[in-house]
């Protein structure tokens, strides 16, 4: 059958590639576009590992159809960083040794920026319920939220 | 299979209408997607209704709130005025998945996908919310607990897909609320869900109530006698003990890997006498 036509803006520039009906956003990113930082750990919405931003909110990329991002904005991991220099976060996490095996690391620094962006002094019970989607099986989870409380003061004295 | 995003109602019920086509509407697609990967759903077309404008837009109307059947959880939460009249609704949407599924999730959606515990569902029959349905006969507007009919199944004909969920104007001393009780604290399927909406004469006395229950029957229960009980009481205990009495004998569920059928009729009862506190404090501030 013949695959859709898809344009859309992804990390900032416009983007084009073809897909199929059923191919989720996650499969297009990964498999046609070659931004293999989503992961795939889950499938089904319950682990967050495929988080991205669409028109600015967070989602799981496993839960949306490639073809429904036609016209719209796509921001992944790939575009945290800015050329060699990490994004606070990214720097925390590192600090913090907020990753194990890190699978489950972009769709979490991904979901962190999103609240800091929505709410740049969250308390610790706001971040972890913002981050109750995203699993970890490593870390335990309380460096990760170090790192992110960390980075949200750091970037609130930057600003 | 085929995807569709079609620009205006019109072109929707076209595509939908086509039983060749076999084709299912996409809202957040939280639930179709994952039926879709488990094999569970096999639609030779999806028909997305997000590209149609009206669709994804909170508007306040001379009745109440048209909130249309695309937006998802997440926009619902960021507005201002819904979330002061109907917080009961809010907040059950608000309990739908995680941050990313609320960004997607759709009260048209929970509600067709017709869940027994779907967590909007008891919240939005509480506040007597109706649903706009468009179909090849044209547009009907019904309350939405005649949507569901059993676990999976709705009364939705062919061609017909739900294009607003509408709630009435929020009334002078009333309030609403919806608790839901799960073994963890986020991210799990409703063990059982209770909505209550009620209004206060200037005394104090409740007035009207709808209690609604979730994931205690095959679908949603408006539980009259659960309102009868609050019906002319200031929610003095013997009124509470009562409401969690007539609670418990409404509810009809089954045990499962969540709980027990016992359980859940006692949990239930449990949840009405908290949530008809808080829906009674909320009503009090809006004197
Ligand atoms: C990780 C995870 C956690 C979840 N947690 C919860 C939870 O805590 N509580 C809960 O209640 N649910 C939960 N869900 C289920 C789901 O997110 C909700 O039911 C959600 O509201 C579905 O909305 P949607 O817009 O994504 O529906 P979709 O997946 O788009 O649609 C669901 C069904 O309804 C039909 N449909 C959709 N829109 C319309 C319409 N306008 N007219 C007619 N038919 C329509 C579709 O064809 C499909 O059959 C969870 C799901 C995931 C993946
Ligand atoms: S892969 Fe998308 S949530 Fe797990
Ligand atoms: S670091 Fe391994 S899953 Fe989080």
């Amino acid at each position: 059958m013949s695959q859709i036509h898809v344009t859309t803006r992804l990390n900032g520039d416009e983007t084009e590639f073809l897909c199929d009906a059923q191919e989720t956003l996650l499969d297009v990113l990964r498999n046609r576009l070659g931004l293999t930082g989503a992961k795939e750990g889950c499938g089904t919405g319950d682990c967050g590992a495929c988080s991205v931003t669409v028109d600015g909110r967070l989602v799981c990329s496993c839960l949306m159809l490639g073809a429904e991002a036609v016209g719209r904005e796509i921001e992944t991991v790939e575009n945290m960083a800015d050329g060699e220099t990490l994004h606070p976060l990214q720097r925390k996490f590192l600090e913090h040794a907020a990753l194990q095996c890190g699978i489950c690391t972009p769709g979490i620094l991904v979901a962190a920026k999103s609240l800091l962006e929505q709410n740049p002094s969250p308390t610790e019970e706001e971040a972890r319920y913002w981050l109750a989607g995203n699993l970890c099986r490593c870390t335990g989870y309380d460096k990760i939220i170090r790192a992110v409380m960390d980075a949200a003061e750091e970037m609130r004295r930057a600003s | 299979m085929k995807y569709e995003a079609p620009s205006t109602i019109d072109d929707a019920i076209a595509l939908l209408a086509d039983a060749q086509a076999a084709a299912s509407v996409l809202s957040g697609g939280t639930d179709l997607l994952v039926r879709m990967r488990a094999d569970m759903a096999a639609p030779g077309a999806i028909v997305d209704i997000k590209r149609i404008p009206a669709l994804n837009e909170i508007t306040e109307t001379a009745d109440g709130w048209r909130i249309g059947a695309a937006v998802p959880s997440a926009v619902m939460s960021e507005h201002d005025g819904l979330a002061r009249d109907w917080p009961g609704v809010v907040e059950a949407a608000a309990l739908i998945g995680s941050t990313q599924v609320q960004g997607r999730a759709t009260l048209a959606g929970n509600l067709c996908n017709a869940s027994p515990a779907a967590d909007s569902v008891p919240a939005m029959v509480a506040a007597s919310a109706k649903v706009e349905i468009a179909g090849p006969g044209g547009t009907r507007t019904v309350p939405v607990e005649e949507i569901p009919t059993g676990p999976g199944k709705t009364s939705l004909a062919a061609g017909e897909f739900v294009t607003a969920i509408l709630l009435p104007k929020r009334a002078a001393l009333s309030g609403d609320a919806y608790l839901r009780f799960i073994p963890r604290t986020e991210m799990d399927i409703a063990v059982a869900g209770c909505g209550i909406a009620l209004s206060l004469d200037d005394t104090g006395t409740c007035q009207s109530a709808r209690v609604a229950l979730g994931a205690v029957g095959p679908t949603v229960i408006l539980a009259a006698d659960a309102a009868s009980a609050l019906i002319g009481t200031k929610l003095d205990d013997a009124a509470l003990e009562a409401l969690a009495a007539a609670c418990s004998a409404a509810a009809t569920p089954i045990d499962d890997k969540r709980g027990t059928a016992a359980y859940r009729k006692h949990v239930i009862g449990v949840l009405a006498k908290r949530a008809a506190k808080i829906a009674y404090a909320r009503a009090g501030e809006t004197a």
